[in-house]
């Protein structure tokens, strides 16, 4: 990054203040419960993350009690693959998101799933990511964020319904009540919005 | 390997959701393993679904939903103690198929067919096309299948419904969209109609995987169609 980036960056920053509140450092427990099994640090991350790893069990047609049981499911298989956790190669978010779905896709929709921590991508080099390291993946999930958050609302929520709850754009043209052309330009739309602010060159971010 | 022809939006963002079949998702899962390009679009992706699960409105738990998994905490195992060295043998719990070096056969690919493709029991559909179904997979709603054409072949002109995805495993084809080369996936919106031909002196293998095998305009049946002259 050069110096001007790291400017503007901040810049961005200040102006696009986060939504969130002041959160837990995720990683820092996630760390602590793969070393020393530390109780109180699961403990944390079971109070932010269970009931919404269940609320989103639930948006995919779930019902409640087995939403609560697959919600304790992800919340223990975090605890058995803590040791896993590497903050170089996920954000603790995405690391936890990847449990949940891939729980959700075994349990609700009783199938396989194929993703990568299935199998090692031995002689896959990324040249891009070296240069890319030096800013850490917390970081960069900080600065999606703070872009998300820059959408306009109808944006963020065709990207949610879209990416996150996994909807069809069929399916959301249905809920939405808007044209099925409405629903992929308006993603088209998001799309753009987010790379020029996370100013990355076009096709870098989805 | 350099990719020109990548995955689409809505089709890895499917994926990355847990949305598609199986038979959709693996050759996704098969690209995504020789493309770095798809692989971090992917992980930018999962990084939104991060984002989402950690500012989603949480959903009440029972009072006691803590203890419980506390409980069932100590009963389980205590982690296994795995130096980096070995995360990798654990994590492909496939079996040996898996770890074959010198392979042409991508990695998600390899539990369901020989780790070489001349290894494959072909049945030939059609003068210069053969043709091999991967049927372990569970597909109640969509094909998996290899297809292997012989040079200068010409695939007649079809169109798709539902998603279609087409990966080269060997060789190379050209259509009208352009050239397609080991690795390139074919992902094309269900209005686009093409006729690939294989362009090199080799023939051109391709893994290909359908929504909805029943409908007669997917590709497989039209071949089929096409040559026994039905």
């Amino acid at each position: 990054m050069t110096e001007i980036d790291a400017e503007m960056n901040k810049q961005r920053q200040i102006v696009l203040k986060p939504r969130e509140k002041e959160l837990p450092n995720f990683s820092e427990l996630l760390l602590n419960v793969g070393k020393n099994q530390d109780k109180a640090a699961f403990a944390d991350i079971f109070q932010h993350f269970a009931p919404r790893v269940k609320s989103y069990m639930l948006k995919l047609g779930s019902v409640d009690e087995v939403a609560e049981e697959l919600a304790q499911q992800t919340l223990l298989k975090i605890w058995r693959k803590a040791q896993l956790f590497d903050p170089e190669k996920a954000a603790a978010s995405t690391w936890i998101f990847r449990i949940a779905r891939n729980i959700r896709i075994d349990t609700l929709r009783k199938q396989k799933h194929f993703f990568d921590d299935d199998y090692d991508l031995e002689g896959i080099v990324d040249e891009q990511e070296d240069a890319e390291d030096k800013v850490s993946r917390e970081q960069k999930s900080h600065n999606i964020t703070l872009a998300l958050s820059a959408l306009p609302q109808d944006q963020t929520r065709i990207i949610r319904l879209s990416f996150y709850d996994g909807l069809s754009h069929s399916e959301i043209a249905n809920q939405l009540e808007i044209p099925l052309g409405t629903v992929k330009s308006r993603i088209r739309l998001a799309f753009g919005h987010l790379r020029k602010n996370l100013h990355l060159e076009s096709g870098e971010m989805v | 390997m350099s990719i020109h022809h990548h995955l689409s939006d809505s089709t890895l963002g499917a994926f990355t959701a847990g949305t598609l079949i199986e038979t959709i998702s693996l050759v996704v899962a098969s690209h995504i393993s020789v493309c770095p390009d798809c692989r971090k679009r992917k992980d930018q992706l999962e990084t939104i679904g991060g984002i989402q699960l950690k500012i989603a409105e949480p959903e009440g738990l029972s009072s006691d939903a803590l203890q419980k998994t506390m409980i069932r905490l100590g009963k389980q195992e205590l982690p296994h103690v795995i130096s980096p060295a070995n995360t990798s043998s654990l994590s492909s719990s496939s079996g040996a198929a898996l770890n074959v070096s010198n392979s042409e056969v991508p990695k998600p690919l390899r539990a369901y067919i020989p780790n070489h493709l001349e290894d494959v029991e072909w049945k030939p559909i059609a003068p210069g096309i053969k043709f091999f179904a991967i049927e372990d997979l569970k597909t109640a709603n969509g094909t998996l299948s290899l297809l292997n054409i012989a040079p200068g072949v010409n695939i007649p002109e079809h169109g798709h419904h539902g998603i279609e995805l087409t990966q080269v495993l060997k060789g190379s084809f050209s259509d009208e969209i352009g050239r397609f080369e080991v690795g390139d996936i074919a992902d094309l919106d269900s209005d686009i109609k093409h006729q690939p031909i294989a362009d090199t002196s080799d023939s051109c293998i391709c893994l290909i995987a359908t929504e909805a095998p029943l409908k007669f305009t997917s590709m497989l049946p039209r071949l089929v169609q096409y040559f026994s002259g039905i």
